[in-house]
């Protein structure tokens, strides 16, 4: 597909709760200019997979993680890994949007802040409000910059949250279920925001609709009891998938 | 290529079948009209001919059928891989079966322009039938192999296609040879080379329904598969 080198990579990463092992042996590598998309049965251990790659595991008491995993060649497990920072470079976001208790202005303008990432009050502006144009929320918000983010509808919230992860300027966003509490228009937008998003980011999205996992991305990962059972090209594995297990699960005869 | 899974909504199996259903009717009512238009040809049967015409009727209007069944599927069930492309497979094979049809209502059609009152039986017209024989197998064939999701054997009808070729060239030249011979029978034979040419083409037809049963069962396309190995 193409030359450049994996943003990430994971090589034979199992994930253990306690003495139960949720993923085994994932070997997979994330691109740039692409969209990742994880499907798969509720328990697969998609998400919990999608989690390692930023180390949200490691808030998980029982959790262990084996394997390796890099962002740009380097091993983020390893003991020099500053794990604010790779969560930085590595944002997400979640099934129900979270924003904080805040303004909508302080919920983007924290990350920034925290990271030391704007030399003035002018350039936070900037920052702000150029994560919430790509988030595809300005327009909405623009004059009503210090009400408070949660009062905003669902789909908004949700793109507020998403300007959150992209405020602090990371290279991969993990996504988790991003639309799947929002109707139909407010899940449009956040498609198109996918959509437009590819090429800065390197995306991975996590979704039980599959219609979206076919529409978003471009590179689809198919995850059963743990495994990864087929990870190939949108395009095949939504029309001809080369796995028995795949076929079942898109088609709707998974047991 | 069909699993003997079921579909966690039982309602898309029985659409399924119920497609499946539609299009073995249309092909079966397809064979037939072949048959009976090649028979009302052979006997001269005017009757039979009418009735030919009569019943393509009944192939469209499963054609209309088959085509609300299948945009009510993706509209509710959106199919994906093999259950999506066994659906598109299934809308473009009852468009094909419908051209058939048509071609078997044509000949039908020119039955009465052959059989003209006071002429003698045209010679010519006992070489046609074992064509159309091979013509309404591959048909008969072709669908057999879309029920069964047979990708092989849809790719061995694809092979037959050149002998029907074949047939059709020499029937054009025997035909051509016997309206030298027997001017006053121009027009008539006129209307047997458009039955062959007909037939030739039912034959295509079946062809290309068999590239869909094999992309509809594997996921490849035929042309590809011949071409590379």
């Amino acid at each position: 597909m193409t030359d450049a080198p994996h943003k990430m990579t994971a090589r034979d990463v199992s994930v253990f709760y306690g003495e139960k092992q949720a993923v085994k042996n994932v070997s997979i590598d994330i691109d740039m200019d692409r969209v990742t998309a994880f499907i798969g049965p509720s328990g697969c251990g998609k998400s919990t997979f999608l989690r390692t790659l930023n180390r949200m595991n490691d808030t998980i008491g029982n959790a262990r993680v084996e394997g390796q995993i890099t962002l740009d060649g380097e091993d983020i497990y390893s003991s020099g890994m500053d794990v604010v920072q790779l969560r930085a470079r590595v944002g997400m976001v979640f099934q129900k949007p979270n924003p904080f208790p805040k303004s909508i202005f302080e919920n983007v303008a924290y990350g920034p802040r925290i990271h030391g990432l704007a030399n003035s009050k002018a350039d936070l502006e900037e920052i702000v409000a150029r994560s919430l144009r790509r988030a595809g929320l300005w327009e909405e918000v623009k004059d009503r910059l210090n009400d408070s983010g949660t009062a905003l509808s669902g789909g908004q919230q949700q793109r507020l949250c998403i300007a959150r992860a992209i405020a602090v300027d990371p290279e991969v966003i993990l996504m988790d279920e991003p639309a799947s509490a929002l109707d139909p228009i407010a899940t449009a937008k956040i498609e198109e925001l996918i959509h437009e998003l590819r090429g800065r980011y390197a995306i991975v999205i996590v979704t039980h609709n599959m219609q979206q996992a076919a529409r978003v991305s471009q590179r689809t990962a198919f995850f059963h009891l743990g495994n990864l059972v087929e990870y190939g090209d949108t395009d095949n594995i939504f029309t001809a998938p080369r796995e028995e297990r795949t076929k079942d699960y898109i088609t709707g005869r998974y047991g | 290529m069909a699993t003997g899974h079921e579909h966690t909504v039982k309602a898309f199996d029985q659409d399924i079948s119920q497609l499946r259903a539609l299009i073995s009717q249309m092909g079966g009512l397809a064979e037939q009209a072949i048959h009976d238009a090649m028979k009302a040809l052979s006997r001269g049967d005017t009757a039979l001919a009418k009735e030919v015409r009569k019943k393509d009727k009944q192939i469209d209007a499963i054609e209309a059928e088959l085509e609300k069944l299948i945009v009510r599927v993706i509209a509710l069930r959106a199919p994906m891989a093999d259950d999506l492309r066994e659906v598109i497979a299934a809308l473009k094979i009852a468009a094909v079966i419908e051209r058939i049809g048509d071609y078997a209502k044509n000949i039908a059609k020119r039955v009465p322009m052959i059989h003209t009152e006071g002429e003698d039986r045209i010679e010519a017209i006992s070489i046609l039938p074992a064509m159309a024989q091979l013509a309404s197998d591959m048909v008969h064939d072709v669908l057999d192999a879309f029920s069964a999701r047979d990708a092989e054997a849809a790719a061995r009808i694809c092979e037959r296609d050149n002998a029907l070729d074949d047939f059709y060239d020499s029937i054009f030249r025997t035909l051509v040879t016997f309206m030298v011979e027997n001017p006053r029978t121009v027009s008539q034979v006129a209307h047997l080379l458009f039955v062959a040419k007909n037939l030739e083409r039912i034959g295509d037809h079946a062809t290309n329904v068999a590239e869909m049963v094999y992309f509809a069962a594997t996921g490849r396309y035929l042309a590809d598969e011949t071409a590379t190995g």
